[in-house]
């Protein structure tokens, strides 16, 4: 492992030494470090291109570690990670990504997570991703999630992104059996002439699912960002989506949150908001003590961070 | 001693808004400003607290003029404002505002003090989110609890009764006079309230930007005797 991958991994997630969980580190397409456990097996699909993992039923408090860091330029690093979590099992996956790029090529990492979660199986999902170096070349990360939910499953999908990152486009997509439940907290954080997409469209087919997307946004200077959400229901559900945006400077955010109730007990709300700091807000914060630039600081902090579960 | 003296203010529009305004904190004392809606409480708190400036007139601290400076700074020279109407933050915790107004971490025995001030359990609000989902009573008990986390020499409140239940207010009763009887705090409430007009050891009510009568609580039978108000124009010995 080198040192990039080593800065990355304390930053996206809690390493201080190698893990005693299951893990696989991946560094620039290859691996840095892998481990299994009884419960846990962690098997790479021949040719580079991913990992197998499997979760045994049952499974109670283990922590999967399966981070991505791209460390170079002139990089394009796609990975397919399969994630069965068998009946019952309840474990948390990390799942962070660093792109760092002192070249002037392009550094690009895409991650494409399936999740089967079995009847009843719970997932907590950490997803953290940074970008570091300062050339022209680009940093890019463009992960797709899949979450197939069986009845009663459930999973809560962390994702942050806070800084350094170029340009992302993630996508979401999930189907909920009875009884499933997705909760997804989204921040992110684009400064200077960023772009970050977001997709998300979950489809409830059977009575009693849930969804709940929260997203957070600050575009700061010239940046873009646009949040798309579908939510269809077609039966007994409930489903909310709230996507909420601070605006900075020149930044620019699109929001479009969409619903479709194909069923008279289908219950779909969205919210969305725009807009700068309060300034009530930053005058609060300064009676405090605070100076202006330290009470923005904290305003943002607390909006990007304050919502993770 | 804050020490206002002949403060003026303006609105950019032109409207003068505060006529010359002069008093005194003093620490260990509590001083309640009253008059009618629109007379120009809520301005003068601001322009102690910094986030207006006077047109003309001065503010001396302690033997420092303050006049020209800002917020931040008169904060942190030990000036607290509980507003008016509570801000709410998306994102940030009661803990987060209470440990920023405070400068540190706060342990909980701490908390529970300053919570115990605002008749809440702080066990029960520590960890919520500063935003709508809580009610504006609670809002506002906890804008009050900012304050008292800071424990700034000079405190002003704005209508601090305002929104909030009837055993919250008696707890707030009971923590102006304990603030009093430190002796560390010079306090100006702004208040419509004959129980907060009660214990302060002076009275200044203020009408159309002037200071119209001040005395201590003895003035408060003949204020509230009178229908009108000392402030109306249509009483003879205005």
């Amino acid at each position: 492992m080198n040192s990039i991958t080593e800065k990355f991994l304390h930053m996206i997630s809690d390493y201080k030494e190698m893990w005693n969980s299951s893990y696989y580190i991946r560094e620039d397409g290859g691996c840095a470090g892998t481990q299994s456990t009884k419960n846990v097996s962690l098997k790479p699909i021949p040719g580079g291109g991913g990992l197998e993992i499997k979760v045994e039923p049952g499974t109670k408090g283990e922590n999967i570690y399966i981070p991505a860091c791209v460390t170079h330029g002139n990089m394009d690093d796609i990975v397919h990670n399969d994630f069965y979590i068998g009946e019952d099992a309840d474990v948390t996956i990390v799942a962070g990504c660093g792109v760092h790029n002192d070249d002037h090529e392009d550094a690009r990492h895409n991650g494409i997570h399936r999740f089967f979660l079995a009847k009843g199986a719970k997932v907590r999902y950490e997803e953290k991703h940074v970008g570091s170096g300062e050339t022209d070349g680009k940093k890019i990360i463009d992960p797709v999630t899949d979450v197939f939910l069986e009845e009663n499953a459930v999973m809560q999908m962390d994702t942050i992104q806070i800084g350094g990152v170029d340009k992302t486009i993630r996508r979401t997509n999930a189907e909920l059996k009875k009884g499933a439940k997705l909760i997804i907290h989204e921040s992110i954080l684009t400064e200077h002439e960023q772009t970050a997409e977001t997709e998300f469209h979950v489809d409830m087919q059977e009575p009693d699912s849930t969804v709940d997307l929260v997203s957070r946004s600050v575009a700061k200077d010239e940046s873009y960002q646009n949040y798309h959400s579908v939510i269809k229901g077609n039966t007994r559900c409930t489903g909310h989506s709230e996507c909420d945006a601070i605006l900075m400077g020149n930044g620019k955010v699109n929001a479009s949150p969409e619903l479709f109730a194909g069923d008279i007990d289908a219950s779909l709300i969205h919210e969305a908001a725009i807009g700068k700091i309060a300034g009530e807000q930053i005058i609060k914060l300064r009676t405090l003590g605070l100076t202006e630039e330290e009470a923005e600081a904290k305003i943002i902090e607390g909006f990007l961070t304050g919502y993770q579960m | 001693m804050l020490t206002l003296k002949d403060i003026h203010w303006q609105l950019p529009g032109g409207e003068e808004i505060l006529k010359g305004i002069s008093f005194s904190l003093e620490p260990g004392k509590l001083k309640v400003i009253t008059g009618p809606n629109g007379s120009g409480k809520t301005s003068l708190a601001k322009i102690i607290a910094g986030l207006e400036t006077p047109t003309s007139g001065t503010i001396d601290m302690d033997g420092t003029d303050i006049t020209g400076w800002d917020i931040t700074e008169r904060a942190k020279a030990g000036i607290g404002f509980a507003f008016q109407q509570p801000v709410s933050f998306k994102g940030l915790t009661v803990r987060n505002l209470l440990e920023i107004a405070a400068g540190r971490h706060l342990d909980e025995d701490t908390l529970c003090y300053i919570f115990e001030h605002v008749g809440l359990c702080f066990g029960e609000y520590i960890d919520r989110h500063m935003d709508d989902k809580l009610s504006g009573g609670e809002r506002k008990r906890i804008e009050i609890a900012t304050v008292l986390a800071r424990d700034a020499k000079y405190l002003v409140f704005d209508e601090p009764e305002a929104g909030i239940d009837l055993w919250s207010f008696s707890n707030l009763i009971n923590t102006f006079q304990r603030l009093k009887e430190t002796g560390k705090h010079a306090m100006m409430v702004i208040s419509h309230q004959e129980r907060i007009l009660e214990i302060a050891d002076e009275i200044i009510v203020v009408a159309d930007g002037q200071v119209r009568t001040s005395g201590t609580s003895d003035i408060l039978p003949q204020l509230l005797a009178d229908e009108k108000g000392p402030w109306c124009p249509l009483r003879k010995d205005v």
